[in-house]
C-alpha cells in the first residue's frame, strides 16, 4: 500500500460569512480518478481551486506528494510557504478550467509550449515536438496554428487539456469541463480524458455534471454537500444504490434535469 | 507673394518643432506612463505610493505652470533646460500622469481567468505580465493612447510661452509682422488638424494590426 498523494487534513475556507468547507478531510491514491458531485455551491470546485493554489485555506493542513501545500519545513518550524514554495509545489499540479482560459493572442500550440519553455527552460524546438505530440493525442494538429477564436469549445477545451499536459504534472484537475460545451461537443473532450485516464498513470481528480461520465470514468465517487463529503465509494454505490437521503435526492434531481446516470 | 512664401517657411520649420515635440514629448509619456500604471498595481506600497504622488499632481496641476517650473524655476535648483528639454520634460510627465491610469485600467481589464490560467501553469508574476496579460491589455489601452497622443500634440502649443518656435510661436510671429491673423492661424488650424489626423490614423492601423487572429476572422 503506497501513500497517498494527496492528503487533505481538516481545512477549512469561507468567503465572507459563507463557509464552504467546513473541516474537510479526505485522501486520494496515486493514479486514483476521483469524481467530486454535488450541488453547487457545495465546495467540490473550491477544492480544486485550493489544491490549484488560486485560493488560500483559513485552516487545516494539504500534503501533496508528501510535501505540504501551503506551509513550508524551516528549522522544525512550519512556516506559511512562500512564493518559491507554492512555485514549486504547483510543478506536481495542472488544470484544466470550465472556461477553457485559453490565451487568445497566442496560436494553438504557443498556448501549449509557452509555459515549458518559460517555467522549465524548455528549448523551443523540443517544448514544440512534445506539443505536437499532445496535440495529437486530443487531435488537435491539424489546428496547430490556428488561434483560439477560431476554434469551437470542445476544440478549445482539448487544446488546454494538451496545454496542461504540456508541464506533465503528477495530478491533474478537471473543472466541470464539459459545462460550458454545447452538448454535441462534449463527448469529443469527454473521449481525451477517457484515452488520457488509460494511457496515463496520472492522478486525476474531476468535478463534473456528467454523472455517466463519472460512473464509467472514476475509481471513487465523492458525494459533496455544504462542505462536507456526505458520501463516498465505488461509482456502483454511489449511483445505483446511495445510502445517504441527500445523495438520492440530488441524484434524483439531476435524473429529473435529464443527465445520463 | 515672395513675402508669403517666406513666412509659410516660417511655419513650416514651426511644424518640424511641433512634431519633434510631440514625438520626444509621446516617448516620456509613453514610459513614464508605464513605469507609474505598474506602479498603481505593485505590491510593495512605496511604489504605490510614488505612482500615485506623480499621477495625481501632474494631473492635478496645469502643464502651463508646469512648463514654467521646469524652465524657470529649475534653474533656481542648478538644473537649466533648453526650450525644447523643458518642453519635452513638462508634455511627456503631463500626458504621462493621463495615460498611467490607462495602463493601469487596461491592465485591470483583463479577466481573472487569464491570471488564473498563468497561475495554473505556474508563470511567475512577471512572466505572466510580460507574456500574458500586457500584450493583451495593449490593445486596450491603444485607442485611449490615441487620445493621450493628439491631447500632447494639442499641448505643444503652450511651449511657444517659453519662446520655442513652434507652430504657434511662427503664426505669433508672422501675424505681427504682418498684421494678418486670419492668413497664419487658419495655417496652423489646418496642419495641426492634419498632424492629429495622421496620429488617429497611426494608431488605428496598430490596433487593426495587434488585433488580428483575435476576432477569429484572420490570422
Amino acid at each position: 500500500m503506497s501513500a497517498p498523494i494527496i492528503k487533505i487534513d481538516g481545512i477549512s475556507k469561507s468567503f465572507g460569512t459563507f463557509k464552504v468547507l467546513d473541516g474537510l478531510s479526505m485522501q486520494v491514491m496515486p493514479g486514483e480518478k476521483l469524481a467530486l458531485i454535488g450541488p453547487s455551491g457545495s465546495g467540490k470546485t473550491t477544492i480544486l481551486r485550493i489544491l490549484m493554489t488560486l485560493e488560500r485555506i483559513d485552516s487545516g493542513h494539504i500534503q501533496v506528494d508528501g510535501e505540504q501545500l501551503y506551509h513550508m519545513e524551516r528549522n522544525g518550524r512550519l512556516l506559511t510557504a512562500d512564493e518559491r514554495h507554492l512555485a514549486k509545489m504547483r510543478q506536481k499540479i495542472g488544470m484544466v478550467f470550465q472556461l477553457f482560459n485559453l490565451f487568445p493572442h497566442k496560436c494553438v500550440i504557443d498556448n501549449v509550449t509557452l509555459a515549458p519553455m518559460l517555467t522549465k527552460g524548455v528549448p523551443r524546438a523540443a517544448a514544440e515536438k512534445r506539443a505536437m505530440e499532445l496535440l495529437d493525442m486530443v487531435g488537435m494538429v491539424d489546428k496547430a496554428k490556428a488561434m483560439p477564436a477560431q476554434l469551437s469549445g470542445g476544440q478549445k477545451q482539448r487544446v488546454a487539456i494538451a496545454r496542461a499536459l504540456a508541464l506533465s504534472p503528477k495530478i491533474m484537475l478537471f473543472d466541470e469541463v464539459t459545462s460550458a460545451l454545447d452538448p454535441e461537443l462534449v463527448d469529443e473532450v469527454l473521449n481525451v480524458m477517457r484515452k488520457l485516464a488509460a494511457e496515463t498513470d496520472m492522478t486525476m481528480l474531476l468535478v463534473t455534471h456528467e454523472m455517466g461520465f463519472a460512473h464509467d470514468f472514476a475509481d471513487r465517487v465523492l458525494f459533496f454537500d455544504r462542505g462536507r463529503i456526505v458520501e463516498e465509494g465505488k461509482p456502483d454505490e454511489i449511483f445505483r444504490h446511495p445510502k445517504q437521503e441527500r445523495t438520492q435526492g440530488f441524484l434524483k434531481k439531476i435524473i429529473a434535469a435529464g443527465h445520463r446516470v | 507673394m515672395t513675402q508669403w512664401s517666406g513666412y509659410f517657411g516660417l511655419i513650416l520649420q514651426g511644424a518640424l518643432v511641433t512634431i519633434e515635440l510631440t514625438l520626444m514629448g509621446s516617448v516620456l509619456a509613453l514610459v513614464m506612463a508605464f513605469l507609474a500604471g505598474l506602479g498603481r498595481l505593485s505590491r510593495f506600497f512605496v511604489l504605490r505610493a510614488l505612482a500615485t504622488a506623480y499621477i495625481e499632481f501632474f494631473r492635478g496641476t496645469s502643464i502651463f505652470v508646469q512648463l514654467f517650473w521646469a524652465y524657470f524655476v529649475l534653474p533656481f535648483a542648478g538644473i537649466s533646460l533648453t526650450p525644447l528639454q523643458a518642453g519635452v520634460l513638462a508634455l511627456g510627465l503631463n500626458v504621462g500622469a493621463y495615460a498611467a491610469e490607462v495602463v493601469r485600467g487596461a491592465i485591470k481589464s483583463i479577466g481573472r481567468e487569464q491570471y488564473e490560467a498563468c497561475t495554473a501553469l505556474n508563470l511567475g508574476r512577471w512572466q505572466a505580465m510580460h507574456h500574458i496579460i500586457l500584450p493583451q491589455a495593449l490593445l486596450v489601452m491603444l485607442p485611449t493612447f490615441g487620445n493621450n497622443a493628439i491631447e500632447l500634440l494639442k499641448a505643444t502649443a503652450v511651449v511657444s510661452l517659453i519662446s520655442l518656435a513652434d507652430l504657434t510661436f511662427q503664426a505669433q510671429v508672422v501675424r505681427s509682422q504682418t498684421g494678418n491673423t486670419l492668413v497664419p492661424f487658419s495655417t496652423i488650424l489646418v496642419i495641426y488638424f492634419v498632424l492629429a489626423l495622421l496620429i488617429s490614423w497611426g494608431v488605428r492601423s496598430l490596433e487593426r494590426r495587434m488585433a488580428r487572429g483575435l476576432d477569429g476572422v484572420r490570422v
